[in-house]
């Protein structure tokens, strides 16, 4: 479709980005692939717990359908040179999500706990705000070069969503961990899943201003690079709010994936190694720092080394003062049920992790039902998205857009393994979801738009540039052969 | 910025890495470890998804399934059910899906429940074809009509245990205790009903402590009817040779080595009296002697060849007998007369009767006669085995002899059965405990039944822990003597 008009006088150093064919149709051949097999998954559910095709597979179907297509045509009209794989990617992974979140519905244990409320149908509607976000942000956000502009507001604006959950009467203490806010007749918010891009905002315009300063002035020390004193302030200051999250909202993971995504960020800007050398020793000292005094991080780290003792002390119901979860061994017991295989959608038993089988452990209830097969395959996708983030950082052919892709990216990447990893029992256990997958309307609304700036971001990386003017001149200085 | 970023896209691929090794290791190294790990809860919902197989008397089952009450959080499909649960538990032990298994539900709980590895085969064939999983059969050795006959004697008299063998295999027929609990009561994991059930059969709740099976699990006293053994030991060791014999025996007898003088219940003719006088009569001072006599390592070896000091594999087990290993010569005396610390369960005492009436071969104890799969096929079946001899064929006789004059005009009387030749040979038996005899005693009875033609398809061993306090060793022949004749009538009348 656009190779006619890739001829080679257009290549310029930057990668592959003039004369990239668009791929739209790639990508629409792929969304549907990623809207069919979630029906299939769906009427599978149906059989194996009913047998029979559950009564809304159609409606179903063309609900995740619809959602899939308004997204593509978005795509489509207003970022036609987008990279093809992620919003197919998203699609599959939200697909997959609402059937395990409709699954888990079906389950008597789950419906038998009190507060029981169907969660598919909200999950439904939590999609379609996100699609409507990415629309919307691909249809305001005609450059993302714009965001630049708004790097101090964001700055602000993701102080305050952090520090939110800390506001009296407004945060929300859910299981141990204060990170939401509740808005009366709303219900809960998780502010942390917005402020992770609104970081990565003020980032990617503060490391883009600064990024000379940052690498060069620095004196070398012992084969590193050691930065000034001034420069290191905002690395300081910014590991300090990680450390006042972990503190006061006793919300390991948001810290970390805050701090890694700046560690991150400022590697890329400054492309010094030292960098990630402090990053990693900064993080060791605050958390090791922060876990000598914090039970709940303490208890969070007893439950990774031994679940086993914490689900016995959950299931005596000891109480000193610290909430011991069992759901650490349950989700070890959920992955280990479902072995290489799996048991099959629904013929599982992970609605035994309770509430959370659905929002922060979904993971183990995929690795009980799909098996070691269905992770692998799980993991790859998220693996793509994140790889496909950074492939468009690599393209994008201004600083900000590279700086903003790779946090956007990375973050993602780290967020998946932070939440991966503590649900397999990897890393300790930590409070947040698996982005798409996860019930949620925190999460899924704001990995959408998320996912949105990333296709606004590739197609500016991608698009053809712009043909040269004509130039009056050429024709006087043909060469005029004898 | 493209290093950098290159490097980043290779840090993400080692975080998904890991991930992806971790999954590895708990999904396929540690799976099947977390899988069957018996805390989690998969393994329970996996057992009670089907049917449990039954527990076989008589060619009928005993047990059953149900559907589970759908009530609140029940994850569990089926829970068991038992006929006359309260008459089979000490056979069957209980099932229950919040508080575990016993007993032969629980040794036998693979071949019930269809997880057992020699019906790996069948279970994969079922897979393929389509078939639900299905639990084997346990086939038990015992007689219905004999269990019957025991639990009902024992309802009229309270508290007490049966245990009744079939001497030439070893086979158990019988197995009573009362009081006893319906296991169908708590099956179901409901806290309302089933934990209530539960909590009140404790033994803190329920003096009486209906969940001990105590013709397995319960040592009593034996009293006068361990001076069978010492009658074996007797003989066995040529202290005397026949039953006829006088014994040297005097009246009073004072214990070796101290200035106690043993008793008699009653006055009776025991100085210098036979065996077979001193049997009949049940004289502490003749037996008392014998023992003293013999020693404590003749009685003791003669005791460990009935079983005594030894838990015995039913394949439930037994608590094992007690006949002390170290004591002195008075002591002796006291043990060989069945007090001191000599202590004994029902099915020892049984184990006792049988030797003798199986011409002094000991069968090994066993109630389960064979394990069947699904479809009825056989997947093992047990053959009698041969635990000891603790009597030599000859000597035997004598002791049959000995215990038939007992029941024919001794203090079995109670026991007779006067049909189709049949004879009875046997020995009553109190036993007094508690701290200076203040509790009640245990009517004892054990006895064996001899067919015409000289087989003898029955020993039993009768407990009662006493209400009516009635200290001779009439207590044993009237309370005791009474069910073993129903149980061996009941035994007899249906090998016909």
């Amino acid at each position: 479709m656009s190779s006619s008009t890739n001829t080679p006088t257009h290549h310029t150093s930057t990668i592959g980005s003039i004369g990239t064919p668009s791929r739209r149709n790639t990508e629409l051949a792929l969304l549907v692939f990623a809207v069919v097999i979630p029906v299939f998954a769906y009427a599978n559910v149906g059989l194996a717990i009913n047998d029979s095709v559950p009564p809304g597979l159609l409606s179903y179907g063309l609900g995740l359908g619809l959602l899939a297509g308004v997204g593509h045509l978005a795509v489509r009209k207003f970022a036609p040179y987008a990279d093809p794989l992620l919003l197919p990617l998203a699609t599959l992974l939200n697909g997959l999500g609402l059937v395990m979140i409709w699954r888990l519905d079906q389950s008597k244990l789950l419906r038998s706990l009190p507060n029981f409320a169907p969660a598919a149908p909200r999950q439904l509607m939590y999609t379609a705000l996100g699609i409507g976000l990415l629309v919307a942000v691909l249809i305001f956000l005609k450059d993302h070069r714009v965001l630049q502009r708004y790097t101090y507001i964001s700055m602000f604006g993701a102080l305050i969503l952090l520090l939110l959950p800390l506001v009296p009467g407004l945060g929300a203490n859910i299981y141990g961990a204060k990170i939401w806010i509740s808005i009366p007749g709303l219900g809960t918010l998780q502010p942390g899943e917005f402020a992770k891009i609104i970081l990565a905002v003020f980032f990617a315009g503060y490391l883009m201003v600064k990024r000379d300063a940052l690498a060069l002035a620095s004196r070398r020390f012992m084969g590193l690079y050691l930065p000034r004193g001034r420069d290191l302030g905002p690395i300081l200051v910014v590991w300090f709010v990680s450390i006042l999250i972990l503190v006061f909202e006793t919300d390991l993971g948001t810290s970390l994936l805050f701090f890694g995504m700046f560690v991150i960020m400022l590697y890329v800007a400054t492309e010094r190694t030292s960098w990630i050398v402090f990053g990693l020793l900064m993080s060791a000292v605050g958390a090791v720092g922060v876990a000598s005094f914090e039970p709940h991080i303490q208890t969070r780290v007893q439950a990774w080394l031994n679940p086993l003792h914490e689900y016995k002390l959950s299931q005596a119901g000891t109480h000193d003062g610290i909430l011991h979860s069992e759901q650490a061994m349950q989700a070890l017991w959920a992955f280990g049920s479902g072995g290489t295989l799996g048991t099959g959608w629904g013929q599982g038993h992970s609605e035994l992790i309770r509430f959370a089988a659905n929002s922060d452990f979904i993971l183990a209830s995929f690795g009980e039902e799909l098996g070691l097969a269905g992770i692998m395959a799980i993991l790859v996708l998220y693996g793509l998205i994140a790889e496909r983030g950074i492939r468009t950082a690599l393209a994008a052919r201004d600083p900000f857009g590279k700086l903003l892709a790779v946090g956007l990216s990375g973050g993602f990447a780290l967020q998946v393994f932070v939440v991966a990893g503590g649900v397999m029992g990897l890393i300790p256990l930590t409070g947040m979801t698996m982005p798409f997958l996860a019930y949620g309307g925190s999460s899924v609304i704001a990995n959408w738009a998320l996912m949105g700036i990333l296709i606004r971001i590739s197609d500016t990386a991608r698009r053809p540039a712009p043909a040269p003017a004509p130039s009056p001149d050429a024709e006087m200085t043909q060469v005029v052969r004898p | 910025m493209n290093k950098p970023l290159r490097r980043i896209a290779i840090f993400c691929g080692l975080l998904v890495l890991a991930l992806l090794i971790r999954d590895n290791y708990i999904q396929y190294v540690q799976a099947d470890s977390l899988r069957t790990d018996t805390l989690n809860r998969r393994v329970a919902i996996e057992r009670y998804a089907t049917p449990r197989g039954d527990i076989i008397v008589d060619g009928n089952p005993i047990t059953g399934a149900a559907k589970s009450a759908k009530d609140g959080i029940n994850d569990f499909e089926y829970k068991r059910t038992y006929k006359d649960g309260a008459m089979w538990a000490p056979v069957t032990g209980y099932a229950s899906q919040a508080f575990g298994a016993t007993q032969l539900e629980s040794i036998d709980d693979g071949i019930l429940t269809g997880n057992d590895d020699r019906l790996f085969f069948r279970n994969t064939l079922d897979m393929l074809t389509g078939k639900k999983k299905q639990g084997g059969n346990v086939v038990t050795t015992l007689n219905a009509a004999a269990q019957k006959a025991a639990y009902q004697g024992l309802l009229k008299q309270g508290k007490g245990a049966v245990a009744a063998i079939d001497p030439k295999t070893g086979a158990i027929l019988a197995l009573a205790s009362t009081p006893s609990y319906d296991p169908s009561t708590f099956a179901g994991n409901s806290t309302s009903v089933d934990g209530k059930a539960w909590t009140k059969l404790q033994k803190k709740n329920d003096p009486n402590d209906p969940l001990l099976n105590r013709a397995l699990r319960e040592t009593y006293p034996p009293g006068s009817t361990f001076k069978v053994v010492t009658a074996a030991a007797a003989l066995q060791n040529g202290l005397y040779s026949s039953a006829d014999q006088k014994t040297d025996s005097p009246l009073p007898y004072t214990l070796p080595d101290t200035r106690t003088e043993l008793k008699n219940e009653g006055s009776i003719p025991c100085k210098d009296a036979t065996m077979r006088v001193a049997l009949r009569y049940s004289c502490n001072t003749v037996f008392g002697k014998i023992g003293a006599d013999l020693g404590k390592d003749k009685m003791l070896s003669e005791a460990e060849k009935f079983g005594f000091n030894a838990q015995q594999f039913t394949p439930v087990r037994s608590n094992a007998s007690v006949f002390p290993k170290s004591m002195d010569k008075p002591q002796t005396a006291l043990s060989s007369i069945g007090q001191f610390e000599t202590a004994a369960t029902p099915l020892q005492m049984a184990m006792v009767a049988s030797a003798v009436a199986n011409d002094g071969t000991l069968m090994k104890p066993y109630m389960v006669d064979k394990l069947q799969a699904p479809n009825l096929d056989v997947i093992s079946q047990t053959e009698p085995q041969k635990l000891s001899e603790p009597l030599s064929k000859d000597n035997a006789q004598i002791l049959q002899s000995m215990m038939e004059t007992v029941v024919k005009e001794g203090t079995g009387t109670n026991a007779q059965i006067n049909e189709n030749g049949v004879t009875v040979g046997g020995k009553t038996g109190t036993a007094q405990h508690g701290v200076a005899n203040s509790a009640n005693p245990y009517a004892w009875f054990i006895s064996y039944a001899k067919l015409a033609d000289g087989s003898s398809p029955v020993a039993v061993a009768v407990v009662v822990e006493d209400e009516s306090a009635n200290r001779d060793d009439i207590s044993g022949g009237g309370l005791a003597a009474p069910i073993a004749k129903s149980v061996m009538k009941a035994v007899i009348d249906s090998k016909k």
